[in-house]
């Protein structure tokens, strides 16, 4: 799996709060409409002009904060093809691939990357390649690449208890 | 070797005889917490294609997010919950006239130690004060639960932090984990187990423990945990008569890194907008004016809470420039606080006496802030937009120095000011 886009850059510690307000967590439930709001209290701009595939940048500890998973809902029907991060709250961590949203943690490579540029990412080789160089990462471990390639945990799991099913 | 409590549990809960941190385990969890967001829950859970819940018995659904229903939305969505708590026979389910989430399971005697907590929810991590691991999860993932009983956990290494000396007057368990936020930053802990020792832990009451656990999070900690003692188990023997095993920690246990901390001589301390990272003694923000102030939610919304601000109010009016919000965590911290008295003075004081529940702490509902105002409260988090204006800001701090600063109308050390 491959993708290629255009980098929004944003800094350490973006929160769940300002990736998707609180207000909207039990008000807004159709994914197409959290996409509406996606980063609306970080970046106004995000949610109107994101196209397919691109790909947020950013610092240390993304998407700290709350559980919520419309965190990682919103960007993902927002059309955002992966996230490059330093590091990655835990819980977002969880709820992204959960989503079947690909993350890339690679400290160097943020630092190598500027807003607006033109990415490429290789998940089987671990490469991203930008205007400065091409960078490594090490890949994510084997259980938790199967529920990504599955596109997310519902179908992950759901063919797991297919499989054990024997259907 | 010996093996750390995170080590040790979560061996325990996936079967294997030992684990190393880094390793990834699938694991079985005890119970399983849900509170408004079940209605999402339930939605992912039907998309598996399966109709029933594997394990009812463990699964436990408190309704706190928005109690109760500010409108028609939130009225249906609990009413979805209600409905799908029928059709699952799930029989831990506490409507909105019981409380927060995080208050409501150790007092139901759904908190254990030695057992594993999973819930929707970051603030999950609370539960560590009574020695459990436990650890928030999304939404997919307790859907997943639900079908499986199964989930895959990373081993964490853990974070020790020793907290030694007296506490100094007018400094509460709030100052002393915001103190610990600040010095580590937000992801100070990230994906590290965290565990809280020393004379001063031992000598906290297990509000103050819960207070520590709960906002371990807010260092990007997986879990909190706080070795079970002669306390813990007398606070569960009037909820449970289940039978637990402690687990701790081994005296030869190899930590990631051990903090040590003399608190003897901290300062109230403050966490400043927008992270709750920023945290600075109270000494450099007195005087900043407040429109609101707040006492309650998970963190600081218990009886020793409402206690030490009634202390601080009594017999006195707040500042006619503040609305003072106080949200008792539970029913039973409100009764409680009712038949002390506690309530009567908070009100004559000026106060508003709000239900049991999360308030706005998530910018909900009930005492949202409008552009420009300024919001002292005893919650967790102060993120920009939190309280449903992202031009509001959020100061946060004990129930002290918010009741204290209510007199004024402005942050206040309240060192010169208790009695």
């Amino acid at each position: 799996m491959s993708i290629k886009g255009k980098v929004w850059k944003y800094g350490d510690d973006v929160n769940t709060d300002v990736i998707f307000p609180g207000k909207y967590t039990y008000t807004i439930t159709d994914p197409k409409e959290m996409a509406l709001h996606a980063l609306e209290d970080l970046d106004s701009k995000f949610a109107k002009e994101v196209k397919k595939e691109d790909i947020i940048v950013a610092g240390r500890n993304f998407g700290c904060g709350s559980s919520r998973e419309q965190a990682a809902t919103c960007l993902k029907y927002a059309g955002v093809g992966a996230i490059v991060a330093k590091s990655f709250s835990r819980i977002f961590f969880r709820n992204a691939i959960n989503q079947g949203l690909p993350l890339v943690q690679c400290k160097e490579a943020v630092e190598n990357i500027s807003s607006g540029e033109a990415i490429a990412i290789d998940f089987e080789k671990g490469e991203l390649s930008c205007k400065k160089g091409v960078f490594k990462f090490p890949p994510l471990p084997e259980s938790v690449l199967g529920i990504l390639e599955d596109g997310g945990l519902i179908p992950h799991t759901k063919k797991i208890l297919k499989i054990e099913k024997g259907e | 070797m010996g093996k750390t409590f995170a080590e040790k549990i979560l061996a325990l809960k996936s079967g294997k005889k030992s684990v190393v941190t880094g390793e990834i385990v699938t694991v079985s969890p005890d119970i399983v917490m849900s509170h408004d967001n079940t209605a999402a829950i339930a939605k992912k859970f039907k998309q598996i294609g399966i109709n029933k819940v594997k394990h009812p018995e463990k699964i436990v659904i408190p309704l706190d997010h928005c109690v109760p229903a500010a409108t028609e939305k939130y009225a249906a969505n609990h009413k979805e919950i209600r409905e799908f708590v029928q059709e699952q026979k799930i029989e831990n389910f506490y409507d909105i006239n019981t409380g927060v989430c995080h208050q409501i399971l150790p007092e139901k005697g759904h908190v254990l130690p030695g057992s594993l907590i999973l819930g929707a929810d970051s603030h999950t991590t609370t539960y560590g004060a009574f020695g459990a691991f436990s650890t928030g999860i999304g939404r997919s993932e307790v859907a997943s639960i639900w079908a499986t009983d199964e989930i895959w956990l990373r081993v964490p290494e853990t974070i020790k932090i020793n907290i030694e000396g007296n506490m100094p007057y007018g400094v509460y368990p709030k100052d002393i984990i915001l103190n610990i936020i600040g010095d580590l930053g937000a992801d100070g802990a990230l994906y590290r187990a965290v565990e809280f020792s020393g004379k001063v832990i031992r000598k906290m009451d297990i509000s103050g423990r819960m207070t520590l656990c709960n906002m371990a999070v807010e260092m990007g900690a997986k879990n909190g945990y706080v070795q079970p003692d002669e306390k813990t188990i007398e606070w569960l023997s009037s909820r449970t008569n289940k039978k637990y095993r402690v687990i701790k920690s081994d005296a030869d246990a190899k930590f990631e890194k051990i903090i040590n901390y003399d608190i003897s001589k901290l300062e109230p301390q403050i966490a400043c907008p927008h992270t709750v990272d920023n945290v600075r003694p109270v000494s450099k923000v007195a005087g900043t004016k407040i429109n609101q102030a707040l006492i309650g939610t998970c963190t600081n919304g218990r009886i020793e809470d409402l206690k030490i601000a009634s202390e601080i109010l009594k017999g006195k009016r707040i500042s006619n420039k503040v609305r003072l919000l106080i949200f008792p965590a539970s029913m039973e911290v409100y009764t409680e606080a009712m038949e002390l008295g506690i309530l009567r003075e908070l009100v004559r004081s000026g106060a508003v006496i709000m239900n049991p529940g999360c308030g706005p702490c998530l910018g909900a509902h009930e005492g949202a802030l409008a552009p420009g105002e300024v919001c002292l409260s005893t919650a967790n988090r102060n993120f920009k937009g939190r309280m449903g204006c992202k031009e509001a800001e959020i100061y946060l701090a004990s129930p002290a120095t918010v009741a204290v600063s209510s007199l004024y109308g402005e942050i206040t050390d309240v060192r010169g000011n208790l009695k």
